[in-house]
């Protein structure tokens, strides 16, 4: 291979590290208006009446805008096809604002001073509501969140506004009850995860701005050009040909840029006011009105033999949706179809419900894992207590159950399995770690215990049947390639990974192709990088593209050779006469004449679709340090090994793989969303929300286990979401078996821990 | 947000002092809190220009002017070798290298603030804040007072004979701590300093402790439930009084035996 | 009022307000490596040297600066390249957005200790935050440029 298993530089890396202006940020005009959201103190009301006078008198106010000013045509901000499974049911602004933190007006300004000034100086009347702040008591609660009359659900998700339901569903095979009823053991668990936060080190940012044709531009730290120029155009009533969005370098995303959280803000200020204009959400807006993690609470059944055979296993999620249901009605799927199927081998039933709620708490959005982290929690750790109970090592019981290629799983939408290699996942796994020597735990004798923990994951590679990868390829001068794409790096390295491929293809250097993304008057359609679709589906489409450009390549080469293209070869400098002897036609003098008289086309756009959602897997086992007496846990050690298909830039799915831990690690242990009896969240800034410092992660080692799968770009799958899936559950095995208590509500704080060791929480 | 009208670094600390009694005029140190807050500043009084910023170390005492940063005082080879290494862990886990070299002791010791670290550590110290006004005053006596519209100028630890140990409990590393405890033995009596309850530090004394400064593990382990059942301890994010006050009995336990080892 | 610095090696003036802190001001004069990530001194993103110390920039009042060297990655573009380089050989740079700060701050760490142990590195860079990269990938690169600095160094005292 020439350029596929390489570890080649990003594209932009030198840019990045040596920190050029090449965010949203850094290229805005400096007139631009400076736009400011007023939010709401309430959880659930509705205004009254809202006074902007004195806020208008203040030096440099462009415009104060309210619900009276906006369109009122309902929509969601979830970047998903259209039409999108989440409800739409929101507006640009509305007179019933439904959470602390919800939009109440947005304020144009010259400088932050003045807009500031005038945040301060509008004066609103509520009308306060009792609020829905309980997701367990949601459901058929008297108190509506959306009790408007034109709330629309789009797709047939089970929603019901009526119910404060934003989706419901019941999925199964076989007959769990009676499955359940002939096993040895039924364990019977709720788990518990909270609504993280993304906590990308860019907060969310969009310029907008009129060009030369009077048409709206929007450049913005975003994962779904294409998404939120629909969005956009749908808000503000508005015909899509007058919206163009570009994305600049993103400053991380990890699902939180799939939403449209700031574009429709300055986006209406410059439609409304012909000016240019800037919205920079500070750290606490995008801890308080973003599009964190679904809050869920899982409870599972599991049945199995006293050998350990899992023949069942029956899961009801209820998941929290907030006040708004962005990625709602999808993001709860995953936590039964990217976990029930791990364990097929003898499963002959599963059940999978459930119910997706409104409250008015802040709407929940994608992030990376996108319900699977949930479910995988709840799978994984009642997995581990049916180890623990049946006295099974856990990571026997595994092998014993695990899916391997070939078969094809019910509860995975009956997709053969094409790839996988999780059986050897675990095995390199547990031998790098010495799980045998380190299982279940040590004492040190200084009152720290020492304990390893695992668990396994999966999650898919695109949408299958839905999403759209589209690349463009283009032949010129000199022979070098442009590869315009309209998936979105927003740092993994997507850009590098696609010209990647494309160099593989066309057999030439990895430098030799130089590659756009994205902007949606140029960029072929793509659904967006989300769903861990970008190398697998982008990534096919620019194969496609690239075997038709070569075709044609040979065919000017033919020409110029004069002789029949079937008889030609290229290898990637040249194009060959197989009949004759000679240099042949070089690719620099193809270039040349493909601009000279020439009828052939150089430029290809290929789209790509799946009718599968291949798995990449992954095994993780920790080792931590326990403080008996105070309950504190420092994570040592993580190994990993992943199954990603074929590993297309090495140094990159490592950095993807080590940086989802580190966010799983986070989640496990850190990072709470509490909220105060106003609805208000709590962990509103850094300093409360606590991501993990490089001090907390211990050391992390990735290796990887390749499979083959024949419908991905060069036997690849995706890999940018299932390697957050494993800490949490992994960490609170090691916590069992360091202390005999099972912690099913994260995170794990070391309170937690010592109040469940002393109260003898043991299965 | 933070809005100041006007700045002034101050040419002496009289000027600074008179400045200072105006109610929305203020004394700033590192900036890293009061920047946070949503306050109207008149002047802020910068006392950068006054060479507050050292540690001056004598045969009896270390004098640390205000506008000393914390990352100085994690740095001097004095201060390190009289508390055992103990002040340097008490300030090496507050945010980062660059919060270090702005934050002030000043500002540290003004605040009050429950979750201090530095706070805590000086309070197991035979410490003296010096006060423009006020004058000498007892770091516990300071302590008790309410902010109020003196300066700080410097802090003076006495250098007592002294055995000390530090340790806090965190959740991610640079978090603020859910307990902090500095242990010492100076002056022939145990000192039990134990902050961010979350309340302020304050000093537990071991007077009924008669075996000097060689402790068994028993006499710790009896010493970190004697202090933590003479202090209260409050509930916040971070943990709940019930669990702070389980920690800090095994805290102050361990920073004891500690502090008994050294030297 | 009026401010005079040294930015970058260059003598500046600008016109600040007093309540300006010294992350506006430089972005405002053109060092948009600079960047703000929490206002809340969390996360790193804002360190510039004041005097070759790194501190961070979202705290500091500009006023202060007054007749100080004022040093932003714009400024140190060369050793930017040199050690950047073995991030970027990492993959370990990602979205980007915290490199300047840890840059910048690795750059602190190196002119006061020269040969830094693993946990020294951890410790002294633990106020930069990354989400991306898991921080073992940035590890790697700078231990890899530290192994490159003793060759290098070897190299010249053989000749």
């Amino acid at each position: 291979m020439r350029s596929i298993g390489k570890s080649f530089r990003k594209k932009d890396a030198m840019a990045l590290v040596t920190g050029k202006p090449v965010y949203t940020g850094d290229m805005i005009d400096k007139n631009a208006l400076v736009v400011k959201i007023l939010h709401s103190p309430h959880a659930n009301a509705v205004i009254e009446d809202i006074d902007i006078s004195a806020a208008m008198k203040v030096t440099g106010i462009e415009a104060v805008y309210t619900y009276e000013d906006v369109p009122q045509n309902r929509f969601t901000m979830a970047g998903q096809t259209y039409p999108e499974p989440s409800p739409h049911d929101r507006l640009l602004l509305d007179r019933h604002v439904r959470f602390n933190g919800d939009a109440v007006a947005i304020v144009a300004g010259e400088n932050v001073k003045a807009v500031d000034k005038a945040l301060k100086l509008i004066k609103v009347k509520y009308k306060v509501l009792p609020a829905v702040l309980d997701f367990r008591s949601a459901k058929d609660n008297p108190i509506l969140v959306h009790p408007e009359e034109d709330w629309e659900a789009m797709c047939p998700v089970g929603a019901d506004n009526r119910r404060n339901l934003c989706a419901r569903e019941e999925d199964g095979y076989g007959d769990i009850e009676s499955v359940l009823q002939s096993c040895d053991v039924v364990l019977e668990r709720t788990y518990h995860t909270k609504a993280n936060s993304q906590a990308m080190m860019e907060t969310f940012r969009t310029y907008t701005y009129l060009d030369t044709y009077g048409r709206l531009n929007i450049l913005s730290s975003t994962q779904i050009v294409f998404h939120i120029r629909r969005i956009v155009a749908h808000a503000l009533d508005i015909p899509k040909s007058k919206i163009r969005v570009v994305k600049p370098r993103i400053g991380g995303g990890f699902g939180a840029k799939q939403t449209c959280v700031t574009e429709i803000f300055p986006a209406f200020v410059t439609w409304k006011t012909g000016k240019s204009a800037y919205i920079e959400f500070d750290r606490q807006e995008s801890q308080i009105s973003g599009s964190p993690r679904h809050e869920m609470e899982m409870y599972v059944r599991i049945g199995a033999m006293k050998d350990g055979r899992i023949r069942g296993i029956d899961l009801y999620t209820l998941s929290n949706t907030g006040a708004y249901g962005e990625h709602g009605p999808t993001t709860v799927g995953l936590t039964g179809h990217k976990s029930i199927p791990l364990y097929h081998r003898y499963q002959e039933a599963y059940r999978f419900s459930y119910d997706v709620v409104y409250t008015n708490l802040q709407a929940a959005g994608a992030y990376r894992g996108y319900g699977a982290t949930q479910g995988l929690f709840a799978i994984e750790s009642i997995v581990n207590e049916l180890a623990a109970h049946l006295k099974i090592d856990p990571v026997e019981l595994r092998n014993m159950n695990l899916i391997q290629e070939g078969d094809v799983s019910r509860a995975y939408y009956s997709e053969p399995c094409n790839s996988c290699t999780l059986d050897r996942c675990l095995r390199s796994t547990a031998e790098r770690i010495k799980w045998n020597e380190k299982y279940p735990s040590r004492d040190m004798g200084n009152g720290k215990i020492r304990s390893v923990g695992v668990a396994m994951a999966m999650q898919g590679s695109s949408i299958s049947n839905c999403d759209v990868g589209g690349a463009t390829i283009k032949l010129n001068d000199d022979g070098f390639y442009v590869l315009n794409v309209g998936a979105a790096d927003m740092g993994t390295g997507s850009d590098t990974v696609l010209a990647q491929i494309a160099s593989e293809v066309l057999e030439c250097n990895y430098d030799n192709v130089v590659v756009f993304s994205a902007d949606t008057d140029t960029s072929p359609y793509d659904s967006g990088s989300y769903a861990s679709s970008t190398t697998y589906l982008t990534g096919k489409a620019v194969e496609q593209a690239c075997i038709r450009l070569r075709e044609s390549i040979q065919n000017i080469g033919a020409e110029l050779l004069k002789c029949d293209v079937d008889v030609t070869e290229f290898d990637g400098e040249y194009v060959y006469c197989l009949e004759e002897e000679g240099e042949g036609v070089s690719l620099k003098d193809i270039a040349t004449a493909s601009m000279f008289n020439n009828g052939y086309e150089t430029q290809f756009t290929s789209s790509a679709r799946s009718s599968v959602s291949p798995p990449p897997y992954m095994t993780g086992m920790v080792e931590i340090e326990l403080d008996k007496e105070t309950g504190e846990v420092r994570v040592l050690g993580y190994e990993a090994t992943v199954d990603c298909g074929t590993v297309i830039n090495p140094n990159l799915a490592r950095l993807q793989t080590e940086g989802g831990i580190a966010q799983g690690i986070g989640m496990a242990l850190y990072e709470d969303i509490t909220y105060d009896s106003l609805g208000g969240i709590r962990e509103n800034s850094l300093i409360q929300y606590k991501i993990p410092t490089r001090q907390d992660v211990g050391r992390i080692n990735v290796e990887f286990e390749a499979s083959y799968e024949p419908t991905g770009p060069f036997g690849a799958k995706s890999i940018g979401e299932v390697v957050i899936n494993t800490p949490s559950p992994a960490i609170v095995h090691a916590v069992y078996n360091a202390t005999g208590a099972w912690i099913r509500e994260l995170p794990v704080t070391p309170e937690k821990i010592l109040k469940a060791f002393e109260d003898g929480q043991h299965i | 947000m933070l809005r100041i009208k006007k700045y002034v670094k101050v040419s002496d600390i009289d000027e600074a002092y008179e400045l200072n009694q105006k109610k929305r005029n203020i004394i700033i140190g590192g900036m890293h809190w009061l920047k946070m807050g949503d306050r109207q500043v008149n002047t802020a009084i910068d006392l950068s220009d006054l060479g507050l910023d050292t540690i001056e170390e004598t045969e009896d005492f270390f004098e640390i002017g205000c506008m000393t940063t914390l990352r100085q005082l994690e740095q001097h080879g004095g201060l390190d070798r009289y508390t055992g290494g103990a002040v340097k862990e008490a300030v090496k886990n507050i945010v980062g290298v660059q919060f270090r070299n702005t934050a002030t002791v000043g500002g540290s010791f003004y605040g009050r603030y429950g979750f201090s670290d530095v706070l805590t550590a000086f309070m197991a110290m035979d410490t003296y804040v010096v006060c423009h006004n006020a004058g000498i005053v007892n770091i516990k006596e300071f302590s008790a007072r309410k902010p109020d519209r003196d300066i700080i100028v410097k802090i003076i630890v006495k250098k007592t004979k002294l055995d000390m140990a530090y340790m806090a409990q965190r959740h991610a590393r640079t978090d603020f701590p859910v307990l902090t405890c500095a242990v010492s033995f100076w002056a022939g009596v145990w000192h039990a300093a134990v902050g961010a309850r979350p309340a302020k530090a304050e000093v537990v004394l071991g007077e009924y402790l008669d075996c000097g400064r060689d402790i068994s593990e028993e006499d710790a382990e009896k010493f970190g439930e004697y202090v933590a059942s003479r202090m209260s301890f409050g509930s916040n994010m971070r943990g709940s009084a019930e669990y702070r006050k389980k920690i800090a009995s095994v805290l102050v336990k361990r920073a004891m035996l500690e502090a008994g080892r050294k030297r | 009022m009026k401010l005079d610095f040294i930015l970058n090696g260059k003598k500046v003036s600008s016109d600040i307000e007093a309540d300006s802190m010294l992350l506006d001001v430089v972005r405002d004069m053109g060092c948009l490596s600079v960047k703000r990530g929490c206002d809340s001194s969390s996360c790193g993103l804002c360190t510039v040297f004041v005097d070759d110390m790194p501190v961070l920039s979202c705290s500091v009042i500009a006023a202060r600066v007054e007749g100080k060297c004022v040093t932003t990655l714009e400024g140190l573009q060369k050793e930017a390249v040199e050690f950047g380089a073995f991030i970027a050989d990492q993959g370990a740079e990602q979205c980007g957005f915290c490199n300047p700060g840890l840059i910048m701050n690795a750059i602190a760490m190196l002119r006061e200790n020269p040969d830094p142990t693993d946990e020294e590195i951890l410790s002294y860079l633990t106020g930069n935050l990354c989400r991306c990269s898991g921080y073992e990938g940035q590890l790697r690169g700078i231990k890899s440029y530290l192994e490159f600095k003793k060759v290098k160094k070897g190299g010249n005292a053989d000749a």
